[in-house]
């Protein structure tokens, strides 16, 4: 691998050892990759995660004496100063808590704490090379917008941010971005829901590969959190980081394109409505009854779909045993306070929460009773935390916040 | 037995030399799924689970699971001194490497020959990282002939 004398001297510890560790890092994944040499980043994007191992990380690196040349977006921890009023943690979680936002602040982050930074904070132009973790973040990025990441890890995003490089191997060279497969789909897809489970059908049969979809019915064009939920589940049944939808996403004008001059295979599956609704009935199988919990928001909400709750919930109130959740970034919740929404919604018992996660301490109050989610990759997470969680339509999560029940 | 042994070049991810017994899984791994506090395996109808890779020289398919996880289940281990102490991994993927980097866990891969065809559990393995060599010598069964 090539190295340049100023890269090579961050590798020998001469710009101190913060810096070395990062370089070894990318060293050794350009070197497991066979990458020829390294390329500058213009953003990044951490998936920060409150976890011991992460922190420690960019402690190593920060104490080290490195700061991020790209300052890199965050995922979300929890919001421990407004969580800790509400719910109870140790004293070990919020230290842990305060120590990651701490740390990531000197380092130099932008903490956005948002894990949808493709939508808003931090958003990529066509041909940009980028460094993101996040499993629904880098499809986003990737298929989307037309960027170019690799599915980085917490630690190597970091390190990708802190030398402003990252190896060029993968999704940062064009043949590698070519589909290797073709589904069709006949499914007319609705609402994100929809999106989600066909995200979650399409990661089943693709794996690592890279799947190029051909809507033959599709009713209007897929919105950002349609896309976003797509992405995210892809990534979590599968490990799908690049995706082409045929004549919508912008690698993909034509099959032909999306395919990038290789031979167009035949389909390898077909999902008609039938085949959706069977993934959907499956995803969606376990318990019902009585709830103690609605969250929403993994991927965090936008402001349309915080429009779309109090639409559904048409100003009834919340069952006085379950509490409803909206998780988001701090700018739509600004967006929505300023709007008058967010106030609107909290007389009705559904508050929203910025900087947080699903997957994180303070919510584990609610674990040993039943919650209700859209989002199968929430269910998924909460499930090794001890919270069965059902996955249903928004519509029915509503119905479901109202009665204190899933049908 | 001393002149029982086969010499093997490999490529080096992460520097280091040690040596250890083998403890061979055919299915990739998610170290979060590791008891810390032993190195034991938990993760159920998992190729290896039960055993511990405290210490070992661990022959690995690959690595699986979210990456921050991933991460995590390195750096648990990585505390209470229960890493494995280095790793020969088949197929190579970005996370696993992360994570070891991170903590300074011995790595090789492209073993010349499939490590699967030449080491099995219970044979003491050497590795020279730095200089790209395995060095395996089979275990001795209870006849005292080798295997």
């Amino acid at each position: 691998m090539y190295l340049t004398d100023e890269e090579k001297s961050i590798l020998d510890g001469r710009h101190g050892v913060g810096n070395m560790k990062a370089m070894e890092l990318l060293v050794a994944l350009g070197k497991a990759f066979d990458a020829e040499k390294l390329i500058p980043i213009s953003r990044a994007h951490v998936a920060l995660s409150g976890q011991e191992g992460d922190t420690y990380w960019c402690e190593l690196l920060v104490d080290g004496g490195a700061r991020c040349k790209v300052p890199p977006t965050t995922n979300p921890s929890w919001d421990v100063e407004t969580l800790t009023k509400i719910y109870d943690v140790t004293e070990n979680e919020r230290e842990l808590g305060e120590r990651t936002i701490d740390v990531y602040r000197r380092i130099g982050a932008k903490l956005t704490f948002c894990c949808a930074p493709g939508l808003g904070t931090n958003v990529p132009f066509l041909g940009e090379h980028i460094a993101f973790s996040e499993s629904s973040a880098t499809p986003y990025v990737n298929s989307v917008l037309g960027a170019r990441s690799n599915r980085e890890s917490s630690v190597s995003a970091l390190a990708a941010a802190v030398i402003g490089k990252t190896p060029y191997y993968g999704f940062h060279i064009d043949e590698n971005r070519a589909g290797d497969f073709l589904i069709d789909v006949d499914a007319e897809m609705g609402d994100p829901y929809d999106w989600g489970i066909l995200g979650y059908a399409v990661g089943k049969i693709a794996g690592t590969r890279i799947p190029v979809i051909r809507f033959n019915n599709l009713r209007k064009k897929p919105r950002p959190e349609d896309f976003l939920y797509f992405g995210a589940e892809a990534a979590t049944s599968g490990s799908v980081a690049m995706y082409h939808f045929v004549g919508i996403t912008p690698e993909a004008r034509t099959i032909d394109d999306a395919f990038k001059g290789k031979k167009v295979p035949p389909s390898e599956a077909l999902i008609d409505q039938a085949a959706l609704n069977e993934h959907g009935a499956a995803i969606s199988v376990g318990e019902t009854g009585a709830i103690n919990l609605v969250m929403l928001g993994c991927p965090h909400y936008t402001f349309d779909q915080i429009i779309e709750v109090e639409k559904l919930m048409d100003g009834r109130k919340v069952h006085k045993d379950t509490a409803f959740w909206i998780l988001s970034s701090i700018d739509t919740l600004v967006l929505a306070e300023r709007s008058g929404i967010s106030q609107r919604l909290e007389r009705l018992g559904v508050r929203i929460v910025a900087d947080t996660c699903i997957d994180e301490p303070c919510w584990k109050s609610f674990e040993g009773g039943l919650g209700v989610t859209d989002s199968p990759k929430c269910a998924y997470y909460r499930e090794r935390r001890g919270q069965p969680f059902v996955v249903r339509r928004l519509s029915q999560c509503v119905e479901a916040a109202i009665n204190g029940r899933v049908m | 037995m001393d002149k029982d042994f086969k010499v093997y070049k490999c490529r080096c991810i992460v520097k280091g030399s040690c040596s250890g017994e083998a403890v061979v899984s055919k299915d990739p791994m998610c170290f979060y799924l590791c008891d810390p506090k032993t190195g034991t395996v938990i993760e159920r109808n998992h190729a290896i689970h039960g055993r511990s890779i405290a210490g070992k020289i661990l022959v690995l398919k690959s690595g699986k699971g979210s990456s921050v996880v991933q991460v995590d289940g390195f750096y648990q281990l990585w505390v209470k001194n229960n890493l494995p102490a280095a790793i020969i991994l088949i197929d190579t993927e970005p996370v696993i490497v992360s994570s070891a980097v991170m903590v300074g866990c011995t790595m090789v891969d492209r073993m010349e020959t499939d490590p699967y065809k030449v080491i099995e559990n219970g044979d003491h393995v050497e590795i020279d990282a730095d200089n790209g060599i395995v060095i395996v010598t089979k275990k001795i069964n209870n006849s005292g002939i080798t295997n």
